[in-house]
């Protein structure tokens, strides 16, 4: 196969890539994936500069077409590293954990581009300060089932289901967890 | 040092060993990305925090053993000459932005080379297990009990709704890369896999050649990995690789019946140039290295060469790369000179083989 940019090597890099809901398969080749910024040298799957680039661009002509809007957008600044929304679109790379929190109602776009339209964690909870988590993610869950037996009618089940959630509630609130869900 | 010797230390034990499914998979990997919830990632951080990290880190687990994972030792990269490091990263232990651009970087390797806790890199932490053959499961099994045992002793960055927090967005989530490395010689003599690959991206997975200087995957050996990290649990993300992966060596399998069905004598006929070439040349090159071993290789697996262990091919891309030439020949060499090193190893390596049939 050959590559998609040089059009000489051969493809050796290949993936899909998910924009606006059309996946466009990218097929290159080692020296290209690292020009065009598809791959990092060193990771083993592909970065995430070619996308973000396309997500803002930071040149000066781009600035100007901006509206206030993204203006305000770029200048977001995380308080704990300095990292500005505008750094991090150039970049590519979080300063620290806390800049999730910072860019976090725009970061749901990107996401969805790379993890082929996902934003939300499934998977290992840290065991210390998991028990909670996985306890509140488990009312939730008892809440919809609450909901679904009060409309089907079940009340017996739904009394069950409220017992439920009220145990667990109340383990939360004892570990000081916070018990907002 | 003999050279026995040299080739006995210079390949990770666990790379010798036969795992499921081996004539296909060289090895499955699971690599874990987690990072100190209280420091900045290490690319913007300060050195004094990347110091402490380091502190902790070696006073933490240095000459800790874990499972069957005994005696991590801990390798910081300043006190590594640039030869060293660049063997790490050929065995794969350590990744080229650890070695070249991380100053404040370190490793965290077992005696059995199976695990490498790199600090420091991208993330302050990234565990990677190895396993010959296909074993995601129980790589996947024991990155979990290893990322809980470091977790006992550090606050992790993590998110309820994002995971774990990592440098890259690419990583968030879970943090995981699950990976196998696969041989797949018959699939492209057949030109299958060009045309296999589309459908393997559209699954969401990435196909790379790898062991390429240039532009071409070396060898015919692949590495498939997950590309997405968030909103699918590592056992999901697992058994979508899983599956792909099946089809691959089913494909592989079917591949190689029909060349010998269909072109029996000009594939032993390949085979036995290669092996030729690898047994008898003074001056071999990287890239027709590879193909001959991957030709080797394959003859070994449908029975044409027999004396030789399978495992050969596994050892003889690690052994031929750069750096271990270098070490080898224990002086720089310029590239012409690699080349008759690198045969020279490979002849001595056929010749360890028959010795030990006796
Ligand atoms: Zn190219
Ligand atoms: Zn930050």
């Amino acid at each position: 196969m050959e590559c998609q940019e040089c059009h000489k090597n051969h493809a050796i890099v290949h993936f899909a890539q998910v924009i606006n809901g059309d996946k466009t398969e990218i097929h290159v080749c080692q020296q290209c994936a690292k020009e065009k910024g598809y791959v990092s040298p060193d990771e083993d799957a592909y970065s995430l500069h070619h996308l973000l680039s396309g997500l803002f661009n930071p040149n000066s002509e781009a600035m100007q077409k901006l509206t206030e809007q993204e203006k305000e957008q770029q200048e977001i600044q995380c308080d704990k590293c300095g990292m500005t929304y505008q750094e991090f679109a150039s970049i590519g790379k979080f300063g620290c954990a806390s800049c999730y929190q910072t860019f976090s109602e725009h970061l749901n776009p990107l996401f969805r581009k790379v993890h082929s339209g996902n934003t939300i964690h499934e998977g290992k909870v840290p065991k210390r300060v998991g028990s909670d988590i996985s306890q509140r993610k488990k009312v939730r869950e008892l809440k919809v089932k609450l909901q679904q037996a009060i409309a089907d009618e079940a009340f017996e089940d739904a009394a069950k289901i409220r017992d439920q959630i009220k145990g667990l509630e109340k383990n939360l609130n004892q570990h000081g967890g916070e018990g907002e869900v | 040092m003999s050279s026995e010797q040299f080739m006995n230390e210079a390949v990770s034990p666990w790379l010798k060993e036969d795992g499921p499914d081996s004539d296909i998979i060289m090895s499955s990997r699971i690599r874990l990305a987690r990072n100190f919830e209280q420091s900045p990632f290490p690319l913007f951080a300060e050195e004094a925090i990347l110091d402490s990290i380091l502190y902790f880190m070696e006073k933490e687990y240095n000459h800790q053993s874990f499972l069957h994972y005994k005696e991590l030792e801990f390798v910081r990269m300043s006190e590594l000459k640039p030869m060293e490091k660049q063997v790490l990263v050929e065995k794969h232990l350590i990744s080229p932005h650890l070695a070249d651009k991380s100053n404040k970087g370190a490793a965290l390797i077992s005696k059995n080379e199976q695990v490498s806790i790199m600090v420091n890199e991208e993330d302050h932490i990234r565990t990677q297990l190895y396993f010959p053959g296909f074993q995601l499961d129980k790589a996947l099994e024991e990155a979990f009990l290893l990322d809980d045992w470091l977790e006992e002793k550090i606050d992790y960055a993590f998110d309820e709704t994002r995971g774990y927090l990592t440098s890259c967005p690419t990583n968030v989530g879970t943090g995981l890369r699950a990976s196998v490395m696969m041989h797949l010689p018959a699939l492209v003599i057949t030109r299958k896999m060009n045309r296999m690959i589309p459908a393997i991206n559209q699954l969401g997975l990435v196909v790379r050649g790898i062991y390429g200087e240039g532009s071409e995957a070396l060898g015919n050996i692949f590495q498939i990995s997950n590309q997405i990290t968030l909103g699918r649990s590592e056992p999901d993300i697992i058994e979508d690789l899983k599956g792909v992966v099946e089809k691959l060596i089913e494909h592989e399998r079917h591949a190689r019946n029909l060349l010998m069905e269909q072109s029996g004598i000009e594939l032993e006929d390949r085979v036995f140039r290669s092996y030729g070439l690898l047994k008898y040349s003074r001056i071999v090159e990287s890239k027709e290295t590879a193909k001959c071993l991957s030709d080797v290789r394959l003859g070994i697996d449908l029975g044409f060469i027999k004396d030789i262990s399978k495992s050969i091919l596994n050892e003889l891309v690690v052994l031929t790369q750069p750096a271990f030439l270098q070490q080898y020949a224990k002086k720089m060499l310029t590239p012409n000179e690699r080349d008759v090193f690198r045969a020279s190893l490979i002849r001595e390596r056929f010749t360890l083989e028959q010795r030990e049939e006796f």
